[in-house]
Formats: structure tokens, sequence, C-alpha cells
């Protein structure tokens, strides 16, 4: 990245550094402008709701390693001469004055900070300059000027052991943990991975070349395969000098190994290892592994397998000890016109009236606020306009005559085929109402094409809108040019591939998000791009829109989330703490959090309020590059290459269950209207219905040993997968269910 | 195994030698040993870097095939210039090259003529992104629409029946779990198959629906009906419908009882429409027919050999039917015959011993020697060459003896130019050259002077043109090209049937447009049927839809007046009377050998309600073994022990 190309560094401005949070914490940039979450739209005096996090984030600041972490962000702002940050950042940490200062002078000495607030301006964007890396050793600075990158991330692999030893240690360990009983075997066989890699890398970095390789072949087919594309990228690594810049060295410094071991099984490794006064691996458990030690019974491997595979272990089990507001914002009343509904509704053989009293049920029961849901001003949230309005009544009325869906009750497909893409299809997004579908390709271009009847149209140009009568009730109709109306519009802006795309609720814009590092926002009334949002200098992979408007996230090659508001240009929140690429971002239901999937093969919660992340899952062993929000916000379904979905319990922080079946990457994945059925597209051609319901009502037979978080996967995916559906040879990329339970699927051919 | 691949992982680099070559290109001209090593590590690793983020791309992309553009990408997110020039598509466009001890890749890069592009007209604007909507399901159920792929692909048909002991691929057997599911079969089969000690083959369902069956009445219908035009598009669906799978076992006995019946009433023009049925089964790319020749086979090779296909042999062209169907036999033993069904043997065993035997009649001998000839021409070489002598013989004996009937002499006729026409281009290629009439003639007897003269011309004709000898010979083994010249034939003399166009259907006009005109365009034969057509309709009275020539055929078929006059439901007595499916029976004693086998076949013609078909239904395949090749070859098919348990007896 950045660090191979030592040189480009300092040119960027701040917005590039990424802090890397020293354990998953609420670390948040607020984006230096120290403006923090915005005052809500259409109002300019909700200014309080800044309060909040800015109190946060001052006594966060307290601790003293975010207090090295500030520094090191002063120090480097104050290098690029960027004052005016400075001074707001300081101001809002609430550091004194002198102590940037005082704390430089001090660090210069000892190499500490100092070392750290250089590397952050040389590493930039790339190497995340973790508080967790300086907490635990005592740091020799080893410096060498020349590659201070490495020095400051490998300074643990300072110890030289006798590289012959290595493998004697391994294999030692090997053999006693195949001795042990075999309820504790499985636990510490996680110790093996994280080990060898550790032990590799020392072996690189003190370049024993040969050694490093003879290790490497001998014991790499020891480990587990969900492993194997990490050890591809260790194997292409086998000199000091392509540690520099080398990513998934890097995540693996920065960033300690988590493991989850019973006390007893914990107890057995530390005798083995202190009897055996085997120091090497000693030091390298201390040092890069966490240890998350639980009491209770140890776990099985098929226990441990579910939820490893991560770039970083499992979570922490404190990771997922926040409290979550899961539930789903109260609807806000809006009178029922129930006038010319009945006619219809007679008409389809009383089916809407054996609904209607449910409706009201649930209606009433809406009013009592949900336990689980935040409240209603948790987050600022765009006032609701008449247009949006008309839109809800829309949507309640055809939610009356929306199909109940369940396993004997499997909804129809119909499935919307691009032709002639030439495999140039990368995006496709529905909007909620079903009446236009946008694709994003390969050749920079966004297309909008109208799947219902009516055309689409753009507004008239200024001097025609002036001489419209604006008094008039059909003035909206009255604003669009009949001369333009088409079936599809295409949107030319960006300059490379677009690979997310995303609807407004209310229709009236579109997100699309490029390999170009922009994020664009078009109108859907005049057909232009309005804003082009730049902070992700790389490749965004996904934007999503919020539910509720105004709000949108992206995630990108860069490694962090981004949150933004369509009326701003710089992002409100920068969620970082992913190892690698966010490859996908998702809004909750009740816009209070928002999920991203990575490349790390972790998916993580994050709390758009204050920007913590308040869940980790894990438990994917490939890039994930799909999820979806159950609507009643209580689930999360995740699908990546593996060819897996997972459903998370977000509430408990645990998985559910695994659903496999599918063969390739899964794009696509969708809950029915009412959560019954859970529709997955894959590169395999397939479309696959799953029972939600059911998978849902185990759980709750189920007992949750939340103590321990422990799960136990029943293999029932068979029993779970409702319909399997072969397109020709088309992948399926988006999948959206109709307000009426229709199953909408998308994919581009491809011959 | 990993181990080994992560092995060659760890291992793989570029050798030394591009790096040299490499440097060479840039004009360092002496590059040491030791440079190359760490350049050529160096550069690996990097590019083994880029890869990896190109596949990054490749997966944002959706897409399986890694492209230049994710390289380029892949580079750009380096900050490193993208290599400019790759635009290809589809593969890079790699050569290689080796020479002075070395060996290269390179990228072809060819000069380009300015004035040539400039001059070439455009090139087609490439069609614009569009969008197509279509029902991948309805209530949970795929329906069979060509956007759709089939429900079996070929290869799993394939799989199915020639290996049904094969473990059941994972796609598959959810897919069997989830049709049963959609069908109502019970869970449970779908779980015996899983953990079931005892692999038990899947009971599959027939069960069709409404639109299926409507679809089934209208094709058949108009297959067998008396519009041409109709019939063409039918018969185009059966040849390209992805969806038909399902619908097979009815096709296939619909064309078996079909012919069973037809040949009785020698009902000539059906029994060609049948054919052409077969033959558009055979040509669909997405149907495999292994499970069913059980019952085509019989069909078809009761219209090579039967002795009478027609009301008046002796003006009506059944020997272009003949022809058909030999062609026929041979395309499915060419595709169907392996060394467990043994078909094309056996199929030779068959046709050799009738033709053998003193007694057959020239129609049926005719067909054997067709049939034969259809094979190949090894077949040709082993079976027919050495009989020419004794057929030629007899040929003389009818030619030139007592004009004993017009049918035989027409019959000796069509033999003897069959013979020549077949044997010619085999002798042309193992016969040495000076071509000796009365060498021709020891050799072969009374057809060695006309024989000589055929391989004369097929020699001139080889000398002038090469490759359409080439063709011709294909045509002659292969049944794919010659399917439109037959067709024209076929459909040429259907016509004949009305005496007053045509007087007496000479074989040589039929045959003559063979060798000369190799795989015609189909035009032609279109326009030859409307011609058909007419002759068709002319004698109206012979072309009764199937059904009611089933009930009127009071010997082999009763309806069954207590099931239902809603659906025509037809119970057969299959194999009951030897003598309606092969006519030739009582003369060749070996094949007449008639098992009357008591078993009921349900034809369902299309009905509404067809549940109460299914059980019986799906005892179709097992439950009728042939009747008529019984003797020869006994049709056995691949079943797992388990479905022959299952059908009820």
């Amino acid at each position: 990245m950045a660090a191979v190309q030592g040189g480009l560094v300092d040119a960027d401005n701040e917005k590039d550094i990424k802090t890397e949070p020293p354990s998953d914490g609420w670390v948040n940039n607020n984006a230096n402008d120290g403006k923090v979450l915005s005052a809500s739209p259409g109002s300019s005096a909700t200014a309080g709701s800044n309060k909040p996090a800015a109190a946060t984030t001052a006594t966060a600041a307290g601790t003293p390693e975010d207090q090295q972490t500030l520094l090191a962000v002063l120090q480097f702002l104050r290098k690029n001469n960027l004052s005016e940050s400075v001074e707001i950042l300081r101001r809002e940490a609430g550091l004194p004055e002198n102590s940037l200062e005082a704390k430089a002078g001090d660090s210069s000495g000892t190499g500490d900070a100092d070392t750290d607030a250089g590397d952050s301006s040389s590493l930039l964007s790339r190497v995340t300059v973790s508080s967790s890396a300086r907490a635990p050793s005592p740091k020799k600075a080893t410096a060498g000027e020349d590659q201070p990158d490495v020095n400051v991330v490998l300074s643990a692999y300072s110890q030289q052991g006798d590289p012959a030893l290595y493998d004697v240690y391994y294999s030692g360990l090997k053999k006693f943990i195949e001795t042990v009983l075999d309820c504790h075997r499985a636990e510490l066989s996680q110790v093996f991975y994280p080990l060898f890699v550790h032990m590799y890398l020392e072996l690189v970095y003190n370049n024993h070349e040969s050694e490093a390789k003879a290790f490497f072949g001998k014991f790499s087919g020891d480990q587990e395969c969900y492993y194997e594309d990490d050890l591809r990228i260790l194997s292409s690594l086998s000199k000091k000098e392509h540690m520099r810049g080398n990513e998934t060295l890097l995540d693996f410094r920065t960033s300690k190994f988590v493991l989850r071991i019973s006390r007893d099984s914990y107890q057995l490794l530390k005798r083995h290892l202190q009897e055996r006064q085997n120091n090497q691996i000693w030091n390298i458990i201390q040092e890069h592994l966490y240890i998350d030690i639980f009491d209770g019974i140890p776990r099985s491997k098929s226990q441990i397998d579910a939820m490893s595979g991560s770039l970083a272990g499992e979570g922490r089990r404190e990771a997922n000890k926040t409290k979550v507001y899961y539930g789903l914002l109260k609807e806000p009343e809006i009178e029922l016109p129930l006038d010319d509904e009945d006619e219809e509704a007679e008409n389809e053989e009383g089916k809407p009236k054996k609904k209607k009293p449910k409706k009201d049920s649930m209606g009433s029961k809406s009013k009592k606020q949900d336990p689980n849901a935040p409240s209603q001003t948790r987050i600022p949230l765009p006032e609701l306009k008449d247009s949006d309005k008309l839109d809800k009544i829309m949507y309640m009325k055809e939610a009356t005559k929306r199909i109940r869906l369940g396993p004997d009750n499997l909804p129809s497909i119909c499935f919307y085929t691009f032709l002639n893409a030439y495999q140039g299809l990368t995006a496709v997004d529905f909007t909620d109402d079903s009446s236009l579908i946008a694709g994003g390709f390969a050749d920079s271009t966004v297309r909008v094409w109208s799947i219902t009847p009516k055309k689409l149209r753009k507004v008239k140009s200024a001097a025609d809108l002036n001489v419209i009568d604006k008094e008039s009730d059909d003035v909206l109709e009255r604003i669009m040019d009949e001369k333009t109306a088409s079936e599809s519009k295409i949107l030319y802006g960006h300059s490379g591939p677009v690979y997310g795309i995303s609807f407004s609720p209310d229709r009236n814009y579109l997100l699309s998000s490029s390999e170009d590092g922009t994020v664009r926002l078009w109108s859907l009334l005049t057909f232009t791009c309005l804003v082009g949002y730049k902070g992700h200098n790389y490749p965004v992979w996904d934007t999503h829109f919020s539910p509720h408007g105004y709000y949108f996230v992206s995630g990108g090659h860069d490694r962090v989330a981004r949150l933004w508001a369509t009326d701003h240009y710089q992002p409100l929140r920068i969620f970082s703490g992913h190892l690698a690429d966010v490859t996908c971002t998702r809004f909750h239901p009740n816009s209070n959090y928002l999920a991203t999937g990575s490349s790390d093969r972790t998916i993580r919660l994050w709390d758009v309020l204050n920007g913590n992340c308040v869940r980790i899952f894990t438990g994917h062993k490939g890039p994930i590059h799909t999820l979806a929000f159950s609507p009643n916000g209580k689930f999360l379904a995740s699908g990546a290459t593996d060819g897996r979905v997972l459903l998370w319990d977000i509430g408990h922080g645990l998985m559910i269950t695994e659903l496999k079946g599918h063969t390739d990457t899964i794009y696509s994945l969708k809950f029915s209207r009412d959560s019954e059925i859970l529709a997955s597209g894959s590169m395999d051609n397939t479309v696959r219905l799953w029972d939600a319901t059911k998978a849902f009502d185990d759980l709750e037979t189920d007992d949750f040993t939340a103590a321990t978080g422990h799960i136990h996967l029943q293999d029932n995916s068979l029993e779970l997968l409702l319909g399997t559906y072969m397109t020709k040879s088309t992948p399926v990329i988006h999948l959206h269910f109709t307000r009426r339970n229709l199953l909408l699927a998308a994919g581009a051919y491809n011959p | 195994m990993a181990e080994e691949r992560r092995q060659k992982q760890c291992s793989v680099g570029l050798p030394t030698e591009s790096m040299k070559a490499m440097a060479e290109s840039v004009g360092v001209g002496q590059l040491q040993e030791e440079s190359c090593v760490a350049l050529s590590e160096e550069v690996s690793y990097r590019i083994k870097e880029i890869a990896q983020d190109a596949l990054k791309f490749m997966h944002h992309g959706k897409r399986r095939k890694l492209t230049t553009s994710d390289i380029d990408n892949a580079l750009k997110l380096k900050n490193v210039e993208p290599l400019f020039g790759f635009q290809s598509q589809e593969f890079i466009p790699f050569r290689f090259a080796s020479g002075g001890g070395r060996e290269l890749h390179f990228y072809e890069e060819r000069e380009v003529d300015l004035s040539d592009i400039i001059n070439t007209p455009l090139p087609r604007v490439p069609l614009d992104v569009s969008l197509k909507a279509h029902w991948l399901s309805i209530e949970g159920v795929e329906p069979s629409i060509p956007e759709n792929p089939p429900p079996a692909t070929k290869e799993q048909q394939k799989v199915e029946s020639t290996e049904p002991l094969k473990v059941v691929k994972p796609g598959q057997e959810e897919e069997a779990t989830i049709q049963g599911k959609s069908q109502g079969a019970t869970a449970a089969d779908g779980k015996g198959k899983e953990k079931g000690l005892i692999r038990l083959k899947p009971r599959s369902t027939h069960e069709l629906s409404v639109e299926q069956q409507l679809y089934y009445k209208e094709i058949t219908e108009a297959c067998v009906g008396s519009c041409e035009a109709k019939r063409a598009e039918a018969l185009q669906s059966i040849a390209t419908d992805p969806g038909l799978y399902q619908m097979l076992p009815r096709f296939s006995t619909f064309i078996s009882e079909g012919v069973r019946v037809n040949v009785v009433q020698n009902n000539l023009a059906l029994l060609i429409y049948l054919m052409r049925m077969v033959k558009a089964l055979m040509d669909n790319p997405t149907l495999y027919l292994e499970k069913y020749l059980h019952e085509l086979i019989p069909a078809v090779v009761t219209c090579i050999v039967s002795k009478q296909l027609c009301l008046r042999p002796d003006v009506d062209n059944h020997w272009a039917l003949r022809d058909f169907a030999a062609r026929l036999m041979a395309q499915s033993c060419k595709t169907f015959s392996t060394t467990t069904n043994n078909i094309q043997s056996r199929i030779t065993k068959t046709l050799t011993k009738s033709w053998l035997d003193e007694k057959t009649q020239w129609t049926t001998r005719y067909g054997c020697i067709a049939g034969l000839a259809e094979l190949g021409p090894d077949v040709i070489k082993t079976l027919i060459l050495p009989r020419l002598t004794i057929e030629g013989a007899r040929i003389k004996a009818v030619m030139d003896g007592p004009v004993v009937s017009n049918i035989d002499k027409i019959g000796a006729d069509h033999v003897q130019s069959l013979l020549l026409k077949h044997c010619a281009s085999v002798i042309a290629k193992i016969r040495p050259q000076p071509d000796n009439v009365e060498q021709y003639r020891t050799d072969y007897g009374y057809l060695g002077p006309m024989l000589c003269s055929h391989v004369m011309k097929a020699r001139t004709q080889a000398a002038l043109q090469a490759q359409q000898v080439n063709r011709t010979t294909l045509t002659i083994t292969q049944p794919r090209p010659t399917l439109s010249v037959s067709q024209s034939g076929l459909s040429g003399s259907s016509g004949p049937r009305t005496p007053s166009i045509i007087k007496v259907p000479s074989s040589l006009t039929l045959m003559s447009p063979r060798p000369g005109t190799p795989s015609q365009p189909s035009p032609p034969a279109t326009k030859y049927i409307v011609m058909a057509t007419s002759a068709g309709a002319a004698s109206t009275q012979q072309v009764i839809t199937l059904s009611s020539s089933q009930s009127a055929s009071s010997v082999t078929s009763t309806v069954p007046s207590a099931s239902s006059n809603l659906q025509p439901l037809v119970k057969l007595e299959s194999g009951s009377g030897p003598g309606l499916t092969l006519t030739q029976s009582g003369s060749g004693p070996g094949l007449t050998a008639s098992r009357p086998l008591q078993k009921y076949i349900v034809v369902s013609l299309p009905s509404s309600a067809s549940s109460s078909l299914e059980p019986k239904s799906s005892v179709l395949p097992t439950s009728i073994s042939s009747t008529q090749l019984d003797t020869g070859m006994k049709m056995e098919r691949s079943e797992s022990p388990g479905a022959s348990t299952q059908s009820p007896h």
C-alpha cells in the first residue's frame, strides 16, 4: 500500500489517518473538524445531540493509551502545519496546551511516542498505529531509520532465538497437545495457528530464510484449512524486506490474536511451557496472543470451528457485551384512510379482511415502546415530509395484501436478467417499492430502469419551471418534462467500476460507490450528480442508505467504514477496526446501528451515535460479501465467499445457525418482509430459500449459555433449505422482496 | 496433499532466466547471477501481491474470471502505473517461442496498417445492456421455460441412466429433496437416500403440470396431424425445448405405441411422422434418451425391416422410410452403444440374421441391408461385401426369371441400387485401382459390372473434388448431415402415395440427389414437405389421429370405457400380438418368438387429472421389456436393485 511507496505520504490531508482503536474501542475521529454528528436535518436547533459524543470523547481520553493515540494524531497534524485542526482537536480532547510539547520532548528521548507519530505519517493509510502494539512489550527503539515502519511493527520480533530450535519448540508443543486429554486437545490446538505464524515471521524477520521455509513446509499442512488463504500470503513472504507493507503481516502484528480457552486448558498449557522452560513460545503467547479465559467445560472441536476462521481469532467476549437496542423505532402515527380500499379488498376473496384485524393489533402493539428499541431521539432523524407520509400509507396498504410465506407457501421469484452486460454488472439495487432498478457497471456507468409502466422523466429546466403555476394541485406532475420520458437513464460521472449502489428510501436519490474512491449522490429527479463524497482514497466497495434517509454509510479498501450525511461533504463518523477491506455495509432497520463485513472475515456492528463497535461476529472462513438485517431488527444474516450463510442474534451477540448449500460466493441475502424466509443468491447461479422462522424458533428452545457464549450448532441446513432455483448461467447478485412478498432477483447473463 | 500444494505455492517463482531476458530487453547487458536471484525473488513476491489484490477486484466485480482490468486496478491501488495495451477481454494472447536455447512467452503485436483500419467499415455497435424479466419460480416451483435451465442436465440424465449406483452429487441430492418437497413426496425419501446403507434410486414422480399436459397434447396432435406447418413447428419445439425431460417417457411411449398400431394399419404417413419425432427427440441437446431406447429402438427397427409398411407396396415409397429409420438406428447406435448394452452388436446380429434367412421378403431384406449399411463402412466391409455374390444371384433370379410379381421385382430393384450405392464407395477405398469389369464379375457375380461402373464413378468424383467426396462419405456414415436430404427424399417419396401424381416410384430419382448434393440446407426440404401435405391431404382417410386409430384397431387395443371419457386413456397389452409389431414375423422364427407379456401399459394422453396415472406410469420404464427384439437382444436396463423392487408388478 502506501507504505510500499514510502514517498507519497504527506501530501494527503488529515482525513487519511487511521487510528487503530486500542481494543475495538470507541475511538472516533470525528473527521477532525470538531463537528460531531451534525444537527438534525431541517432544524438547526438540536445542537444538544452533540453532547453525548463530545462527552465520551473527553472522558475516554483520560486513559493513558488513548491519550497517547491522540498525541500521535496531534503530532502528525502539527507536522503537516494543520494548526487549526490541532487546536480544535486539542480543545475537543481536553488536553493541556503544553502537553504535546512536553510529551514530544519526552518521547524523542525514549523513541516511543515520537516514533509512533513519525510512523503514523509514513504509514499513513495502511499501517495502523496500534496503541496495543506499544503497550505490551518494553520497547527497544531498534531504530534503523531507513525502515521505521517495520521496526515499529516488528519490534517485538527482536528476540533472537536459535533458529534451529524453532522446529523443536513447535514440535514439542505439538507432541504435548497431542497427548493431553481429548477434552483439552481441541482448545489447545487453537494455539497452533497463531504460534505458527508468529514463529515463522520471527524467523523471516531475523533473516533465517531457509529455516523459515523449512519450518513453513513442515508445519503449514497441520493448520486448519480455513486459514489457507492467509497461509498462501505468508508463504510468499520469505524476506525481511517483504514484511514492509505486507498487510497480512501488519494485521497480525498490530492486533492480538484472540483465543478463547477454558481455565483448565490454559493452566495445562502454562504448566507445560513453564516446566519445559520454553520461553520462546511463552513469549509469543504473552506478547502476541490474547487468551480469553473462561470458567467451565472446555469447548468441543466443532464449537471452536464454528467461531474461528477470522484473521485475528475470535471476538473477545466482552466485546459483545454492550447492550444493543435492536428494537424498531416506533412508527409515526399516520391515519390510514380506509375509504376506497374496502371495495378492492372484497374482490380478493376476503383475504385482506382476515389481515385487517391483525394489522390493527400490530398497530396497537407498536404504540407501546419496545423495551429493546432505542429512544426515538437517540440519533437525530429527518422529519417526515408529506410525500414520505403518503409513501408510508401506500406501504401499509400494500402490506395488507402481503402474502404470508412459509415452508408450504414459497414466494414466486421474478428474475431480472441483464443481457449484453458482458460481465460488467457489478451492483444492483431495487427501490423499496420495487418501481425502479439500478445497476452499477464496470464501465463506470450507473443505469436506472423503471420496472413499472411509468417512465422515467426529468424535471423541466429552470426557465420552464418558472412558467408553471406553483399553486396548482398537480404541480408535482407539471414539473416533469414529458419529452424526456424513457424506460432507462444512464448516469455518467464515475471514473472506475461502480461497486456499490443504493436508493434512498424516498426514491429521490441514488448513491453509488466506485473504484475511483468516491461516493456519488445522484438525483433521480434531474438524473444528474449532486455530490461527490471524497474521503476514501481507495476503492469504495459498498454504500448503503439509512432506512430513514439522510445518513448513509460507505466502506472500502482503506479498511474503514464512514458515516455520512447527505448534506455534509465530510464524514460524520469513521468506524475503524477492521483488519482488512470493508466489503459490505448495511444499516440496521432502526438506523441507530450499522453492520460492516470485511475481508478479515469478521462482521462488526457499530453504534452510529458514538462510533463504538458493539458486536464482533467471527465464524466466516472467507471475505464477507453480503449482509442482511431481519426486518424486525433482531437478527443479522451474512454471506461470504465460503458459500455459507450465517445467522446471528444481535441481542445476545451469538451465532444462531449456519446454512450450508451454496457452492460459491454469496452475493445477496434478503429476508422476506415478515422475516419468515431468507433468500440467498450466489455466484453458483442459484437462488436458495431458507426457513428463517424455523431457524429462529430452534434458537428460542435452546438454552442460551450466554455466560460462556458457547454455541451448539446442529447441522440442519438441509431441513432449513426450502428451495433451490437454478438460473441459466446467471449469477444472482441482488435479491429484493416487494412489499407483497414477491421475490425479485437480478443478475447478468454470462454466456 | 494440501501440504504438497502449499509447498508448491511456497516455491513457485520466476526463473532467473526471465530476469536476464527482461534485463536484456531494457538494455542491461550482463546481469550477475546473484542479482538475478535477488530480483526474481523480489519480482515473484510483488507479482503475487498484485495478483492477490487483483483477485479482490474480481470478487467485487462479481466475476469468476480475472481480467486485465483487475490487474490494472490492483496496480493503481499500489500507485503503480497500469499496464497499457492489454485490453483483451477473453484471454491474453501470449505466444510461445523457443530458439537459441531459450524459451519465451511473448505478446504478439502485429503491425497495423492505418489505412486498413480507416477504410474498414465500422464494426457493429455492441448491443446495449437491456433488462429482461422472467419467472424463476412460481410459488416454489421452477417453470420449465427456455429462460430457466432444464430440470436435469444431459450429463445428469446420462449419469442417471448409465450409472444409477453412482454417488449422487451434493447439488443433485438437494435438488432431489427440493423436488420431493415441492411435489409433495415424503421427506423420508430424501433422508433415506442420504443415510441409508443400501443406496436406492430415488423414485421420481411423473406428474405433469396442466401446461405440460396441454403442451403434450398440442405437440403430439401436431406431429401426427395433417398440417405440415404445424408439424414443422412441433418438431422444432421437440428438437429445441429444454424442458421436455419430464415428458420424455410419454413421448417415447407415444412413439412406440404409434408405430405398433400404424404398422398393422400400414399407415406409411404416420410412421414417417413418428420417425421424425424420434429424430427430433434425438436432436434435442438437453435430452438423453438412453432410458427410453427399449421403446424407441423396437419402433425404429420395425420401420426398417417390417414386411409391409404401406397399403400399396408397389406404388408407395416406403423405401425412404426404411432409409430414414436406418439412419436413425445408426445414430442411436453411435450415441448410446456402450459395452454394457451392446446395442450396435445386437442390432447387427438381428439384422444379419433376418437377412441371411432365405425366406425373407425383399422389403425386409432391403431394410436389413440399409440398417447394416448405415452402421458404417466397417460393417459394410465385413458383413455386406462377402454376400454380394449371393445377393446378386438372388436379384438376378428375380430380374431375369419369370415374372412372379411386380412387387418382388421392385423390391429386387431397390435392393440392387441400395447395394450399389453403399458398396461402391467402400469398394473404391479398399480395392486397388484398375477396375476391371471381368474381375468384378468374378468377385461379385451378377452385380459386378454395375458395381464396377459405380466404383469408377466414385473414384472420378473423389479425384475431382476430394473435399466433396469426403463429405459424401460422411453423409453415409454420419446420419446427421443427411437429415435434410433424407427428409426431402422422404417427403418427396411420400408424395407418390397418390398414384396420379407420379406413376412409378423410381428409386433412382430418390437416391441420385444424394451424392451430388451433400447436406443441403433445409429450405428445399420444406418445399417438398408441402407437397407431401397435399398428397397426404388427398388421401385423408389414411391420416387418422392416433387415438382414433387405436380405438379402431380392435386387435391390439381396447379403450377402457370405465376410466373416463374425458381423458383418453388407452390401455394396451404390449407384446400381445407379435404379428403387429414386426410384420416379417411370419418368416423369421427367431425374431418372432412372441412372449405375450401380461403387463399393462397406460398411455396417458394429456388429461387434467394425471394423478391417477402417476403410480402406474412410474412403472413404465421398468416393466416393459421390449418385445420384438427380445430374442436377439434382451434390453437390459441398468437399474439399481432397489428400483426394480419398487416397481409394483
